[in-house]
């Protein structure tokens, strides 16, 4: 990816929100329920629920109110929440980076776990036992990220109780930290105690949510792999004497990496889409378990602000995408 | 003397059909050996065989590849890759794919230098800027820090060329080398192959459908049909005198200078034909019975 594309990208981020904003606002309204009803206590008089309604400014006509709520987000008010009765954005900035750190975690252990089974799945080549490969991808491919919550969650928080089966973080602990990022801020600045157990509180989750995703890598990759073994390149490289496992890191794997990136990298919008559920099986302090709740309780100001986050991290993350496949394929970074 | 590549017998099987069927042949040291035949003659498979780069469903059934009297096929793998690449060289097909396009031909020849020779990796990048030179690319160390799609076709296949003959190779297997290029490049090509073998004294295996290129470059030829050699010999013999009735169908099809364009002739259908069910018969003999 060029400047030139860059730029055209950045500047397609505002139209963008801005058309993610009228759906979100819009489907809000439209659909049936109401948070006010939500709120009041059975019985309230027409008057009191009149007077709430005013006060969140939902007696306005929808134009109205999402140009008054417009206004005030480019000012970066996101409004107050109307369940958790607080501001909208200072809610997000404290539990996006929970959320964030859970994706990375996931991210990793799934690219690691998917790498090793595409590279052990491609020296099997035509062997009988990649069929096991293969048919373990599947398996993992085949069950969703929640039910995995579930099954671990029976497995090793309830069977064999080994690990922590909800929240962040062990009330006790002292964190002391500056920012929200807990698990970033521990492990750079050496605390690696609290890193240790906001890691053991976080595996179960992440580990829910990278199954499924090491599978899609570890099948997009050793396709590529195999696409990539058979090409010319990699059968001269054989003719020079190099080994099959040296020509597969060397050679084939810098190629297939492009392709797995590409596909593999916009999946991860998946994994956070993901986070919802998951989140909220642990208990773990994000946005995906403040969303379940915020559509519950009918929470617009809430709901709206939450949708935008997750709008703001899809289109990061497909910029992320293109700027490291254009980093990997020398193809694309000259004319 | 030993010969440098002795083929006997040598028979490749793809499931049950027959590629090579009973193909025998020899390169003397420096020789230059064209191996001549149309597409599906089994050419190709011959120079993979040498090799050891059968696709995954190719079998050899039977014969013997030996190079400087030593059995390819018997060998262990870890000794056959130590001659590949450094005494047995390829010149593959098509540069456009032959080389990695994610790594810098620096990059790529430096591998090469040092896996076989065991040159630093700035004795390896000095060696690959005295290739570079030999096969007349100019400023070579900006192309060694060059990624491929950044050279043209002819720059790559010279490229190739200079890897070939880079650990100076007894046998140089080139698969085609001209085929994918344009006319014009196809003679700096076969110009450059021919001083780069005298120099570094290989042998060349030149496998072509052209027999423009082989009466140019090859001191030998061998024709090659369904598998079977048909014909083989001293080049300027087998040209003059064809013996067998595909090789001067083959010569009728080739373009001169000399002959009208109106005076070439297809190989007729009828001979190949005839040439394809001999060797359909052949597979059908039982093995007791041809030996």
């Amino acid at each position: 990816m060029r400047w030139g594309e860059l730029i055209r990208r950045l500047v397609l981020v505002p139209p963008t929100l801005f058309g993610v904003a009228v759906i979100v606002f819009v489907l809000l309204r439209i659909v049936p329920g109401d948070p006010i009803a939500m709120m009041i206590p059975p019985g309230a008089s027409e008057a009191d629920i009149g007077r709430l309604r005013a006060l969140y400014g939902l007696d306005q006509p929808i134009l109205q109110q999402f140009a008054t709520w417009l206004g005030q987000v480019a000012s970066g008010d996101f409004g107050r929440s109307i369940s958790v009765r607080q501001n909208v954005l200072e809610l997000l900035l404290a539990r996006l980076p929970a959320t964030i750190e859970l994706a990375l975690v996931a991210t990793i252990i799934a690219v690691l776990l998917g790498v090793v089974a595409a590279l052990v799945g491609i020296l099997l080549r035509g062997r009988r036992a990649e069929w096991v490969v293969d048919g373990g991808i599947g398996v993992l491919l085949a069950i969703p990220d929640f039910l995995w919550a579930l099954i671990l969650l029976l497995l090793f928080g309830v069977l064999i109780p080994l690990l922590p089966i909800s929240g962040r973080v062990d009330p006790e602990i002292d964190l002391n930290l500056h920012s929200n990022f807990f698990l970033i801020e521990s492990i750079l600045t050496g605390h690696f105690d609290i890193a240790f157990a906001l890691l053991h509180h976080m595996i179960l989750p992440a580990l829910a949510l990278a199954l499924p995703f090491a599978a899609l890598v570890a099948r997009l990759l050793k396709a590529s792999l195999a696409e990539s073994e058979d090409q010319d390149y990699a059968q001269v490289a054989r003719a020079r004497g190099y080994s099959r496992p040296s020509i597969l890191l060397h050679e084939v794997f810098p190629n297939a990496l492009i392709p797995t990136v590409a596909l593999g990298g916009v999946q991860v919008t998946l994994l956070l889409g993901g986070t919802v559920l998951v989140e909220r099986i642990f208990s773990y302090e994000g946005i995906g378990n403040m969303a379940i709740d915020a559509v519950i309780n009918r929470d617009f100001p809430l709901i709206q602000g939450l949708v935008l986050a997750f709008a703001v991290m899809f289109i990061a993350l497909n910029l992320l995408v293109d700027l490291v496949v254009t980093m990997l394929d020398p193809r694309l970074r000259h004319g | 003397m030993t010969a440098t590549l002795t083929i006997e017998g040598l028979k490749v099987a793809i499931g049950a059909a027959n590629v090579l069927r009973g193909v025998s042949l020899e390169v003397q040291p420096g020789e230059v050996r064209g191996l001549v035949g149309e597409s599906g003659a089994g050419k190709s498979m011959l120079g993979r065989a040498v090799l050891g780069l059968l696709p995954a469903n190719a079998s050899v059934t039977a014969g013997r590849i030996a190079f400087e009297g030593r059995d390819l096929l018997a060998m262990q793998e870890a000794e056959r890759r130590n001659l590949l690449g450094r005494r047995i060289a390829l010149i593959p097909q098509d540069p456009m794919t032959s080389l990695n396009p994610v790594k810098r031909i620096g990059g790529q020849i430096g591998n090469l230098l040092r896996h076989h020779l065991g040159l630093s990796k700035r004795a390896a990048l000095m060696r690959a800027t005295d290739l570079l030179n030999e096969v007349a690319i100019r400023e070579p160390k900006r192309v060694l820090s060059l990624y491929p799609h950044e050279i043209s076709g002819g720059m790559r296949q010279r490229v190739l060329i200079a890897m070939a003959f880079a650990c100076d190779p007894a046998l140089v297997i080139a698969d085609e080398p001209t085929t994918a290029l344009d006319v014009t490049v196809q003679r700096q090509v076969l110009q450059l192959v021919e001083r780069l073998r005298l120099r570094h004294g290989s042998a060349v295996l030149f496998v072509t459908h052209d027999l423009g290129v082989v009466a140019k470059i090859c001191r030998s030829m061998t024709v090659l049909h369904a598998g079977r050699v048909l014909e083989e010999g001293e080049t300027a013999n087998v040209l003059v005198r064809p013996r067998h009735a595909y090789t001067r169908a083959l010569l009728a099809a080739t373009p001169r200078a000399d002959r009208p364009a109106e005076a070439l002739r297809p190989v007729p259908p009828d001979l190949t034909d005839q040439l394809w069910s001999e060797a359909h018969r052949l597979d059908q003999v039982p093995a007791a019975g041809a030996a």
